[in-house]
């Protein structure tokens, strides 16, 4: 087990910048998941952590120790890639055993080992297989299986669960996570899915364009988001932002809705601002803002609905089920306390 | 003024695909026997005509003593008796399986490591694809004439090279003029002219294997040689079956390059069957033995026949639904 330290660095194909002077540092034993939209850079720095991909500028360190020179095997890490990469000429065993092979271990340690791995994923019985007669789940696990095998200081995961179905994705999901509490291992896992990495991660670095946005525990990210990438990736459905201005004590839109502000930070703000409320921050409340209802969705557990004021669009997620229609008028409140607001300009939080 | 809405009222039967007769010629193009002999036919038609008609008349004059302008008579196996006893037909035997094996090894040899350089990523990597396929392209008798040239006593540039260029040697290097250099210039020749084929068919294989693969052997700890003996070797395994099949076939039937450069000379020492065969039945007239001869060669074409189709036979990691 073992830190992982990404200090300044940066990356480029060519003359593309990739990467721009990214900061991560990965504690020992932690489940750190990098989420950002397609065409990030996530991928691009697992695998400079992982060593295959050179590093343009900076420092990327394990365990204490510099290893921008070090070659791939040396660096004591496990990857599980995206589309598994399992040898496909090679039994189940034999692709666990792959790199005690390679290392000349004797057949004995082979067979420990991966009974060991085998036994933690439950492949027991599919170790004579070849990939192509898995399942993608099953496959998934032997991809993992190859890397809990080599008993790495830190795993790297590359969209394991993406080529998976909705259901199986989640099923996987808890089984990672309880490997990972089960091994305690330095975990990078990436992910474009906010969902997955809310629900994995002891710590998420949110990128958009090779910059990192924040860095942080989910709940810190879906309270506190730092900038308006941040509050419109994290949290699903995604928060609802209006634009207006602050005057009188009030976030007022052009179209004249008065909102509440929150109550702290009354400091110098600036008068351009984009007020974030999340969907189920908001209440019915006689005294709000009178709304126009153009969509109702029921999913059960709570209804969703699409409100209007003049031109600015809003979903309001309700707990209590609500019978309205097309056209009928809702008048919502945010809580103060949850409200965000962020500088127009800078789309900071303020 | 009325009909119209007697005609909306009429129009909701909605449309419905007439049903299609049973003819008896949906049934017969129904029916899988009839479909199968009706797409079997101009196939089969062709072979028999272009194919079968040519090799069976071929196997026929080999068991008659039949001469050119001259219908022959069934000598049964007279013509393969006497080639039993002829010592060129079994030099030529010879010198077809020496050429077919050591060629096919140069081949593949160089055609597999131009294949794994040309997998790399090199600057000029399309113009030394482009210029590795020029052998393949120029008629091969075009380049036999060629080789003809280079391996002249006189006039040989790689002659001209070591003696009046280099100085290292004295004389003129002796390529054609007796046997055994005849026989290994006759092999370097066919290795140039197939390593095309070969490097481009691998390099074809090669550009199969995801290179994921190779990035998880990397973090699996092993070296180039590993990767190569563990994940290159096995992967392009079938397609190398192939390819070496065809390339045996070729090398063994090879008959344009021989007879162009040496005609099967220094003293019928570089005759391959091809060429025995050719040599025997048409400048020398005795059809019915060219025939024997050429016959004489099916025995091996199975061989390397069977050798395919085992090779072939799907590997077991290849079998199963691949659900990806
Ligand atoms: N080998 C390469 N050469 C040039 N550009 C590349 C290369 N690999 C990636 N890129 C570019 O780098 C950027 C980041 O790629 P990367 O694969 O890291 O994205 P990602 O965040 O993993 O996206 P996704 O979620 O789609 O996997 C992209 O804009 C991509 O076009
Ligand atoms: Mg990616």
């Amino acid at each position: 087990m073992a830190t992982v330290e990404v200090k300044d660095v940066t990356k480029y194909f060519g003359s593309t910048q990739v990467l721009r002077d990214v900061n991560v540092s990965i504690a020992d034993g932690e489940f750190v998941v990098l989420v950002g939209p397609s065409g990030c850079g996530k991928s691009t720095l697992l695998r400079m952590i992982a060593g295959l991909e050179n590093i343009t500028g900076g420092t990327i360190s394990i365990g204490g120790r510099v290893v921008n020179t070090v070659p791939p095997k040396d660096r004591d890490i496990a990857m599980v890639f995206q589309n598994y990469a399992l040898y496909p000429h090679m039994t189940v065993f034999d692709n666990m055993a792959f790199s005690l092979k390679l290392a000349n271990a004797p057949k004995e340690v082979m067979e420990e080992e991966v009974g060991r791995a085998a036994k933690i994923l439950g492949l027991g019985q599919l170790l004579h297989r070849y990939p192509r007669q898995l399942s993608g789940g099953q496959r998934q696990r032997v991809a993992m299986g190859r890397a809990i095998v080599r008993n790495p200081q830190v795993f790297l995961f590359d969209e394991p669960l993406s080529n998976l179905d909705a259901k199986l994705r989640v099923a996987m999901r808890a089984e990672i996570k309880e490997l990972h509490q089960r091994l305690k291992v330095t975990t990078v896992y990436v992910t474009h899915d906010q969902i997955e990495a809310m629900t994995m991660a002891d710590k998420i670095v949110v990128m958009n364009h090779g910059v990192v946005e924040q860095i942080g525990p989910p709940l810190e990210l879906y309270d506190r988001p730092n900038n308006l990438f941040v509050a419109g990736f994290i949290g699903s459905p995604a928060m609802n932002m209006i634009e207006g201005k602050i005057e009188g004590g009030a976030f007022r839109t052009a179209d004249g809705a008065a909102w509440p502000l929150p109550p702290n930070g009354s400091g110098a703000r600036p008068a351009e601002v984009i007020y974030g409320i999340r969907p189920e921050h908001l209440r019915l409340d006689p005294a709000g803002v009178p709304t126009t209802v153009q969509v109702v969705e029921p999913t059960g557990s709570e209804t969703q609905v699409v409100l209007r004021h003049g031109e600015a669009s809003m979903l309001g997620a309700f707990r209590e089920r609500i019978a309205a229609r097309h056209g009928d008028v809702l008048p919502v409140m945010p809580d103060p306390e949850l409200v965000h607001l962020f500088d127009k300009q800078t789309g900071r939080r303020i | 003024m009325n009909t119209t809405p007697t005609a909306v009222a009429a129009a909701p039967t909605r449309w419905t695909p007439p049903r299609r007769e049973e003819t008896w010629i949906g049934w017969l193009l129904d029916w899988k026997p009839f479909l199968i002999v009706m797409c079997l036919l101009p196939a089969v038609g062709l072979l028999t005509v272009f194919l079968t008609y040519p090799l069976g008349l071929g196997i026929w004059l080999a068991f008659t003593d039949t001469t050119i302008g001259r219908r022959g008579i069934w000598v049964g196996l007279e013509n393969f008796i006497w080639l039993f006893e002829d010592p060129i037909f079994w030099s030529a035997v010879f010198y077809s399986v020496f050429y077919t094996a050591i060629a096919t090894i140069g081949k593949f040899a160089l055609g597999l490591w131009l294949a794994l350089l040309l997998n790399n990523h090199l600057p000029i990597k399309s113009f030394i694809r482009a210029i590795i396929l020029l052998p393949w392209i120029v008629p091969t008798v075009l380049s036999a004439i060629a080789f003809w040239w280079i391996y002249d006593p006189q006039f040989s540039i790689i002659s001209y090279v070591f003696v009046d260029v280099l100085g290292w040697r004295d004389t003129n290097i002796d390529f054609i003029s007796t046997a055994w250099p005849a026989r290994w210039s006759l092999i370097a020749a066919n290795i140039w002219r197939g390593i095309p084929f070969v490097a481009i068919s691998l390099l074809a294989g090669l550009q199969t294997i995801p290179p994921s693969l190779y990035e998880a052997a990397l973090l699996d700890g092993s070296t180039p040689w590993q990767r190569f003996r563990y994940i290159t070797v096995p992967m392009i395994m079938p397609i190398l079956a192939i390819v070496m099949t065809f390339s045996i076939i070729f090398t063994f039937t090879d008959f344009q390059l021989v007879y162009a450069i040496t005609r099967g000379g220094p003293v019928n020492s570089t005759h391959l069957l091809a060429t025995l065969a050719f040599q025997r039945g048409i400048p020398g007239g005795q059809l019915g033995e060219g025939a024997a001869i050429a016959v004489s060669m099916i025995p091996f074409l199975v061989f390397a026949t069977l050798f395919s189709y085992f090779a072939l036979a799907r590997r077991k990691w290849q079998q199963g639904e691949a659900n990806d």
